[in-house]
């Protein structure tokens, strides 16, 4: 039984990265309608830069809060300069666009900071939570962040007009250009908000999964899993899909034999197909429905 | 009496496809002006030139200002209002966050709570609705809604595209009783653009006829309700 409650916590706290994740692909594809395939690799070079500034000596939450706004600024700048042309461009462009983003940033990356495993700190320490053996404070403190995170997000899209300008400009983008949004702004600063969040997921995870240029490729996978489980045009769902997928992926390496560590990454892409053969709008999606 | 709006030789393609030839028009300050003509006429594709919505050429003016090469969203904080055919309701977003909405370009916080208390006088239907899901709505309460969203703006024009569409007979009435309205206490100028000609033209000061993207009429409403012609094709008697 503590196995299995064992086995829960961490999942839960797996999970919340895979939130984190699912929640900035939902961003993205709430702006544009396209998967970001280069999530991950934004999330990773992200967290580099995070490394870099600790190791020019700047404290922990210093260098944490620069990269948020370093990737706020970045994700701005990608969308600008190579995805706003795209903007009427056919799906495959897009797809296209999206994997050059994955190998240019995965190649710079490791051309500047190479491909070796580094340490990344964390600021929670790795001692039992709380002096029980069940997860650690690391692993406590990762549900904490991306619980924050949720509350912080909600109350901006709820209680902001820009969060509400931006709510207005995904869902009938010309209705929200009629009432004098800026709808390209919008999508730029959704792709600056994906950027700072894929960066938390970065940070959070990087302890655990260590530094390297191709850290965040299984994580992705499963944030994918996570935003298709809970539905692409539900940030909500896609939370519970990350903490969902977080626990099974668990679950599934501990209780069926023969998973294993070396068997997880299957799971997460057969989820994604059970989910689209089954629910394709999931869990908490809306089924898109177009007049023809 | 000052001109509001200007338009002069405006001409608007689908792709290769032209749509307007070339139309001249003009609104009066304060006036309510109809624009009718048959399905596939142009009036849609008018409005949505004027909003830059399309591609099209020609010189638009509005209150002296010139509109081309201004996006639709700068366009629209000039105090063009535009009330498109379908309604535009963001549909699973409360009644009270559409009527933020509308006012989502202007910056005086007082203001905007106090119209959309005036919205809810207007429109007393949807104060009983103001926490459901716009979507929710039936139709006519959704084009009140789309009114009112409209208004939210302060707008010195207001663009409407087939406001009766697929509304019963009576809240069509209600509607255009609202729209004079407001046309004349709020002191808005109104382009409506309809296939009911008959309550159109009931309504309004000014009409223009338009078939195949050209103006073929043009005068005061009563004028153009009693030319033999209009009254043939459009008011079928």
């Amino acid at each position: 039984m503590e196995l299995f409650t064992n086995q829960i916590l961490a999942g839960i706290a797996t999970g919340a990265i895979y939130a984190c994740m699912a929640l900035a692909v939902v961003m993205i594809y709430q702006a544009i309608d396209h998967l970001n395939f280069a999530q991950g690799e934004m999330a990773m070079f992200s967290t580099f830069i995070s490394w870099q500034l600790m190791q020019w000596g700047l404290p922990y939450w210093v260098a944490f809060v620069l990269t948020l706004a370093l990737s706020f600024a970045g994700g701005i700048a990608i969308e600008r300069l190579l995805f706003r042309p795209l903007a009427k461009a056919p799906i495959l462009t897009n797809v296209a666009g999206f994997i050059a983003l994955y190998a240019i940033i995965n190649s710079v990356a490791g051309l500047i900071w190479d491909f070796t495993i580094k340490q990344y700190p964390t600021p929670f320490g790795s001692s039992p939570f709380l002096g029980s053996q069940l997860i650690s404070t690391h692993q406590a403190g990762m549900i904490g962040v991306t619980l924050l995170l949720l509350v912080l997000l909600y109350l901006f899209f709820q209680y902001t007009r820009v969060g509400l300008a931006m709510r207005a400009a995904a869902l009938n983008p010309e209705s929200a250009r009629l009432v004098g949004i800026n709808t390209s702004w919008m999508i730029a600063l959704g792709w600056g908000m994906a950027a700072a969040i894929g960066s938390i997921a970065g940070m959070m995870i990087a302890p655990v999964v260590f530094l390297e240029p191709n850290m965040m490729l299984g994580v992705l996978i499963y944030g994918f899993a996570a935003a298709v489980l809970g539905g692409l045009t539900s940030p909500f769902g896609a939370v519970i899909g990350g903490f969902l997928v977080g626990i099974f992926e668990n679950l599934a390496g501990t209780y069926i034999p023969g998973v294993g560590n070396e068997l997880k990454l299957p799971i997460a892409l057969a989820l994604i197909i059970t989910v689209l053969v089954v629910k394709p709008a999931g869990l908490f999606g809306r089924p898109t429905v177009k007049r023809v | 009496m000052t001109t509001m709006l200007n338009v002069r030789d405006l001409r608007a393609y689908y792709g290769q496809i032209q749509a307007l030839h070339g139309l001249d028009f003009d609104l009066n300050e304060g006036s309510l002006t109809t624009l009718l003509g048959a399905n596939g006429a142009g009036k849609t594709t008018t409005l949505r030139a004027i909003c830059n919505m399309i591609r099209s050429t020609g010189a638009i003016e509005f209150d002296g200002a010139t509109l081309a090469g201004r996006s639709t969203e700068n366009i629209v904080r000039l105090g063009i209002a535009h009330v498109p055919q379908g309604r535009g309701t963001f549909t699973t977003m409360s009644v009270e966050e559409n009527l933020q909405l509308g006012a989502i370009s202007r910056k005086d916080k007082a203001g905007i709570v106090s119209d959309i208390e005036r919205m809810y006088d207007h429109f007393p239907v949807l104060k009983a609705r103001h926490t459901q899901q716009a979507g929710t709505l039936s139709g006519g309460e959704q084009q009140m809604l789309a009114v009112a969203r409209a208004l939210m703006l302060r707008p010195r024009l207001m663009l409407l595209d087939e406001p009766s569409f697929g509304l019963a007979p009576l809240i069509v009435r209600d509607l255009f009783k609202i729209l004079g309205k407001i046309n004349r206490e709020d002191k808005v100028t109104i382009l409506v653009v309809e296939q009911n000609a008959q309550l159109a033209l009931e309504l309004a000061d000014q009409a223009y006829v338009i078939e195949t993207g050209r103006i073929v009429m043009s005068g005061s409403a009563t004028e153009i309700a009693n030319n033999e012609d209009i009254r043939k094709s459009y008011l079928g008697y």
